[in-house]
């Protein structure tokens, strides 16, 4: 099970490699004498890989565990089973030292720039704590040096280091997280909705900064999100998440423009594009419903209670995420990993012709 | 259109239709020359600095902003709803179906409220009291302004319910709102908004806070509903992809100002001010892929301190000196459009930058 999940060149070697993660909060009842009832299924069994260098996108609606997936790549939260392999060693087996030299590695951005920072610390304070928990990347004296090195990366002024966060912006907040995430040198910084506190014009200026600074750096990201649209403009690779289980995974131009899951068909075509005339154009699929509670998701595919496609066999038989059988051999951008039993290519987007000009 | 008593079910689900614009003829809401500060211990921060825009019966009005830019504001000082202190209406009218609002008093105000335009919430599970059972709120409409009794007011409230497609809507009547999930709850705060038939919903950034495949389905039931109704619509969002899909004309709001209105379909293939064309080139398309984002540098400025002449001129990437001295007045375009931009024509025929049709 660790050869390479989707079709990449061979000499792009894998830098996180995600197998069968699981993730199950246990439900209890009773104070004293707790008596495990259930379990919320947040992740189910998912795996995915992780390139040097590029950027993997998970979209998905609230409660459908990606954010759960970004604790349990820094292994902030305990997997029940899985395996994450960093650099070949399975990172939610450590503990310790092992631990914290991996953490050095993989670092991550929060969503909400305003509860993420502590309010009574200053900016280079915060910026430079990483260094208290790793001295060896900056001995004491060069610390408010780098500090400053790394506010001008992200683009903000180094007089600021004294500074407090309400004294920011969001954007410059967010810039702010960005530089702690960048403070150790980490290879893989996990983005957990980086950009969805933002405004629209100051959201621009940060998904610009972190494209750069993957560039100059040669960082790898997990950029978590429900953008849709934002995520089609950062990622190499997107994989799509539904109630604990990833529905499909492929490249960009694999996921948005041919994909083959209902769910993300229907996904997709949900998303309000800014053109009016593209309202024509493009095909709605409204899905009814609401998302099944994930500590009692339904039996084999767990879509198949919104799905328009769904059958018998959808409710006996989990499918697998696997290039359809339809597809397999064929060089067509729909061959890629997609789990559900009827998959079928559908263009939703209308995209085809804007491309091509 | 009397209502009350049990017999009146007829009336909510076969509304009755009303003529086209407002009962003088004219829009049905007007608002001229509005201006909105707060007073803080730090200064005087104006948030509404002249808006004018108008809707009329059954069209949608779009109004775009981030934040900070007035357009909430404005709309609490259209119902009525702005904490004053430490806001205060220091100028403009709000005429209403050919009466100014703004003139007239708490008690009559309060009539209107609910009954004639209502308001849509963002925040559903923060709008809704958590303490009263969902049928216990919707019922209330019917019985502060109808004095309707109990037991009627729990039936209409069931067909309100029914009316916005919350399914088993007799045994969730009692359920209370931490019950509902996320487009469930919105779903009963647009019942609660339609229940009187208002002529005019203001709608405060109604899907912000769902998930894009729910975020459809409340934008489309909110469309039928106001076809259905010949209601006037204000909707207030920052998304131009919510906007594109479901309004009439677009008021584009920065500084506490209108700095650009025009017809939905215009502003996309055209846009007259520098700023609405950085908005559009800023967002990343779903169908597109490939360059780099426009950023538009810069902060929104803080109101306490707008920058003279044009609000936007530290960020514009076309400001002149003109601009840094003269407030730009809001130039017609065409019969329909308009752009508080000295160069809107420049703005207008400019297609070198990237553009969202490119």
């Amino acid at each position: 099970m660790t050869e390479p999940l989707t079709r990449e060149p061979a000499s792009r070697k894998p830098i996180l490699q995600v197998r069968n993660l699981v993730k199950h909060f246990p439900l209890t009842r009773g104070i004293l004498f707790k008596k495990e009832i259930g379990a919320v299924k947040a992740v189910d069994g998912i795996s995915f890989d992780l390139y040097a260098g590029e950027t993997l996108g998970i979209v998905g609606e609230s409660g459908c565990g990606k954010s759960t997936v970004a604790k349990l790549l820094m292994n902030l939260e305990q997997a029940t089973s899985g395996e994450v392999f960093y650099k070949g060693e399975d990172i939610t087996r450590l503990s310790g030292r092992a631990l914290k030299a991996v953490r050095r590695n993989i670092q991550m951005v929060f969503q909400d720039p305003y509860t993420s920072l502590n309010p009574r610390m200053t900016v280079g304070d915060i910026i430079g704590e990483p260094f208290d928990i790793h001295p060896e990347v900056a001995p004491k004296g060069d610390r408010r040096a780098r500090v400053r090195e790394l506010l001008d990366v992200v683009g903000l002024n180094p007089e600021y280091i004294n500074r407090y966060p309400h004294q920011f912006s969001g954007g410059q907040r967010q810039r702010i997280g960005i530089a702690r995430g960048l403070a150790l040198n980490p290879e893989i910084i996990i983005c957990d909705e980086p950009v969805s506190a933002l405004d629209v014009s100051v959201q621009a200026q940060v998904v610009n900064l972190m494209e750069k600074l993957q560039d100059e750096f040669g960082l790898s990201y997990v950029f978590i999100a429900h953008d849709l649209s934002i995520v089609r403009h950062i990622s190499d690779r997107v994989g799509v998440m539904y109630l604990g289980r990833m529905a499909e995974i492929g490249t960009d131009t694999e996921i948005y423009e041919h994909p083959t899951h209902p769910y993300t068909q229907a996904l997709l075509s949900a998303v309000p594009v800014p053109d009016p005339q593209a309202r024509e154009r493009r095909e709605r699929i409204i899905l009814t419903g609401d998302v099944p509670s994930p500590a009692n998701p339904p039996s084999g595919c767990r879509f198949r209670t919104r799905c328009w496609k769904a059958e018998e066999r959808c409710a006996q038989e989990t499918p697998l995420l696997a290039v359809p059988s339809v597809f397999a051999g064929s060089d067509s951008p729909a061959a890629h990993e997609s789990a559900c039993h009827f998959a079928a290519e559908k263009d939703v987007v209308g995209s085809a012709s804007v491309d091509a000009a | 259109m009397s209502t009350g008593g049990s017999g009146a079910t007829d009336a909510l689900m076969a509304p009755t239709p009303r003529p086209p614009g407002g009962d003088e003829g004219g829009p049905l809401l007007d608002v001229r020359d509005l201006h909105v500060e707060f007073r803080t211990r730090e200064g005087t921060a104006k948030a509404v600095n002249g808006v004018d825009y108008s809707v009329n019966a059954g069209e949608t009005l779009a109004v775009l902003g981030e934040s900070g830019s007035g357009k909430s504001v404005t709309a609490q000082a259209i119902m009525g709803i702005l904490d004053s202190p430490p806001g205060f209406i220091t100028r403009g009218e709000v005429v209403f179906q050919g009466r100014d609002l703004l003139k007239l008093g708490n008690e009559e105000r309060r009539k209107i409220r609910g009954a004639k335009m209502a308001m849509i919430f963002q925040d559903a599970l923060s709008s809704l009291n958590p303490v009263l059972s969902v049928g216990e709120q919707l019922g209330e409409m019917f019985r502060v302004h109808r004095g309707m009794s109990r037991k009627d007011s729990r039936a209409k409230a069931i067909e309100l319910m029914e009316r916005v497609r919350i399914p088993a809507a007799r045994e969730r009547v009692k359920q209370y709102p931490h019950q509902f999930s996320g487009g469930m709850r919105q779903r009963v705060m647009i019942a609660m908004a339609l229940a009187l038939e208002p002529e005019l919903i203001i709608a405060d950034e109604p899907t912000t806070a769902l998930d894009v495949t729910v975020q459809a389905q409340v934008m489309d039931l909110l469309a039928e509903l106001q076809r259905e109704y010949n209601m006037g619509l204000i909707l207030i969002t920052h998304d131009l992809g919510v906007v594109a899909d479901v309004a009439d004309k677009i008021a584009v709001m920065y500084a506490g100002r209108i700095v650009e209105t025009s017809p939905v379909h215009d502003i996309y293939r055209a846009p007259a001010h520098p700023y609405t064309r950085g908005l559009l080139d800023s967002i990343p398309r779903l169908d597109q892929k490939g360059r780099e984002l426009y950023a538009i540098k810069g902060l929104p400025p803080n109101l306490l301190h707008i920058p003279p002449g044009c609000a936007f001129n530290p960020r514009c990437p076309r400001a002149q000196a003109v601009c840094r001295t003269d407030e730009p007045p809001l130039y017609r375009v065409s019969e329909d459009r308009a752009s508080a931009c000295h160069f809107w024509k420049e703005t207008l025929d400019d297609d070198s930058l990237p553009s969202p049709d490119a």
